[in-house]
């Protein structure tokens, strides 16, 4: 087996560690817990009342205009770290293209503050 | 026995079981940390019962009432999801341990792309805090989670981006290389070489938003509005009761010790101290790495007790306004000095 397929095992024997962990503490509190279902403690809890509508009200999702201008710079990152780790054979050329590419981003970022995205009240 | 201990899943299966064990272990220990240096930073005296002398086993007794306690899952509740949202929280947690160099050589896997991944699977996280306050049908937990998830979107960028800082001075992205970078000399004086940790390298401001954007992914104050409960009940794990509550709450402190572990090897030099050989560096490696996860951690603590909350927008205008320009800014200076120099 070679390295490569080796550090995608060990990651997914990790991943599963967590799951397993999980599973085997539920497995130990099952033969301890008590299970004397009721009522009252199947309900969603809403400070004590009898909770109102529907768990899933409506929300006002304003974030998701940050979920875009994210995924804008996340990609971005992905751009970077490999600029990041050759940028001592690379040298000037790629300082100076990548400097032009984080301007260019920036400019966005600075169109969207003056737009008024991260302004709350209405 | 050696060669037993070459084969690759002997091998796979002990640092598992290693990890496994380790990793609760000093979240435990952090959770005492926390009770007994909030007590004392409030003026009290804190827990003093459990275990007689300064009420050290008051973690495991929390823990040993949890497992005892009713498993509750609400009717209205989408059940699958709700049971599998706490471990896909710990599946995150523990897979960060992969990368975590403990000395030279006690590392679980070297990864090449080591930082890019330590991020990614930190990050996979808050999948799981969406799942547990979608799934709760509770109204605190879906704005809970909610909120969680504008936070991982607006703090991620920060972090990823203040560590590209270290990248581009240490050429590459795996830990050891990193540590490896900072272990050789800045300068010579005759004899005399001066090692110092990135965070002494210019390092600095890239240090700063990586410890706020990690405040941040790990929901403490001042960035705690996923749960804050004076608002919100508990958030995200208003519904959750008895392990599975535990399990989130283990999977926060192991989310201190990793994200501690992963600031300490990129700005303050992981294993490394000056002075001593790679003989003893690969014995005291891991009490030196756990010394600055620990100041790390109690640094962490303190932040609770100094700052109030911040507000939801507060929040993201400072991650937007000036933590990604600044990271960004940082990258560009860095990579000047880097190439000038």
């Amino acid at each position: 087996m070679t390295d490569y397929f080796q550090d995608y095992i060990t990651v997914a024997v990790f991943a599963g560690a967590g799951i397993g962990l999980v599973a085997v503490a539920m497995g130990a509190s099952f033969l301890l817990r008590p299970h004397k279902p009721s009522l009252v403690k199947r309900q969603s809890y809403e400070c004590g009342i009898n909770p109102v509508g529907d768990g899933w009200s409506q929300t006002h999702v304003r974030y998701y205009i940050f979920a875009l201008l994210f995924l804008i710079f996340d990609v971005e990152a992905v751009f970077i770290f490999p600029w990041a780790v050759r940028l001592e054979s690379l040298g000037t050329f790629a300082l100076v293209e990548m400097a032009i590419f984080i301007v260019i981003l920036l400019g966005g970022l600075v169109y969207a503050v003056r737009k008024g995205v991260l302004r709350w009240e209405s | 026995m050696s060669g037993l201990l070459e084969n690759f899943w002997v091998l796979l299966a002990l640092k598992v079981a290693i990890i496994a064990a380790v990793v609760p272990a000093v979240s435990l220990v952090f959770i005492f940390a926390e009770l007994k240096i909030s007590a004392h930073m409030q003026s009290r005296i804190g827990p003093y019962f459990a275990g007689g002398r300064w009420g050290w086993a008051q973690p495991l007794a929390d823990g040993l009432k949890f497992i005892q306690k009713e498993d509750l899952v609400p009717d209205d509740a989408d059940r699958p999801v709700f049971k599998f949202a706490p471990m896909v929280v710990l599946m995150s947690t523990l897979a960060v341990f992969v990368i975590v160099p403990f000395s030279p050589k006690l590392v679980v896997r070297d990864l090449d792309l080591g930082v890019f991944y330590a991020l990614a699977a930190g990050s996979f996280g808050t999948i799981g805090v969406l799942m547990a306050g979608w799934s709760s049908a509770n109204k605190y937990s879906l704005i809970g989670g909610l909120r969680a998830g504008a936070q991982l979107i607006a703090y991620e960028l920060p972090l990823v981006l203040a560590v590209v800082g270290v990248v581009i001075q240490a050429g590459t992205m795996s830990f050891n290389g990193i540590v490896a970078a900072q272990a050789a000399p800045v300068f010579t004086i005759g004899e005399f070489a001066i090692h110092l940790p990135y965070l002494f390298q210019g390092q600095v401001i890239g240090f700063v938003i990586f410890i706020i954007a990690m405040l941040a992914e790990l929901n403490r104050t001042p960035f705690d509005m996923p749960i804050a409960e004076s608002e919100l009940v508990m958030g995200y794990l208003t519904e959750y009761s008895g392990l599975r509550f535990t399990m989130f709450f283990l999977a926060e402190y192991a989310g201190m010790f990793s994200m501690s572990a992963i600031a300490a090897t990129l700005f303050l030099g992981g294993w490394y101290l000056p002075g001593l050989s790679s003989g003893a560096l690969e014995v005291l490696g891991p009490v030196i790495l756990m010394a600055k996860v620990s100041l790390l951690v109690f640094v962490i603590i303190w932040f609770r007790w100094t700052f109030p909350r911040l507000r939801e927008d507060q929040l993201q205008s400072i991650a937007w306004r000036w933590l990604i320009p600044l990271a960004l800014l940082n990258i560009v200076g860095t990579a000047i000095a880097k190439v000038v120099l």
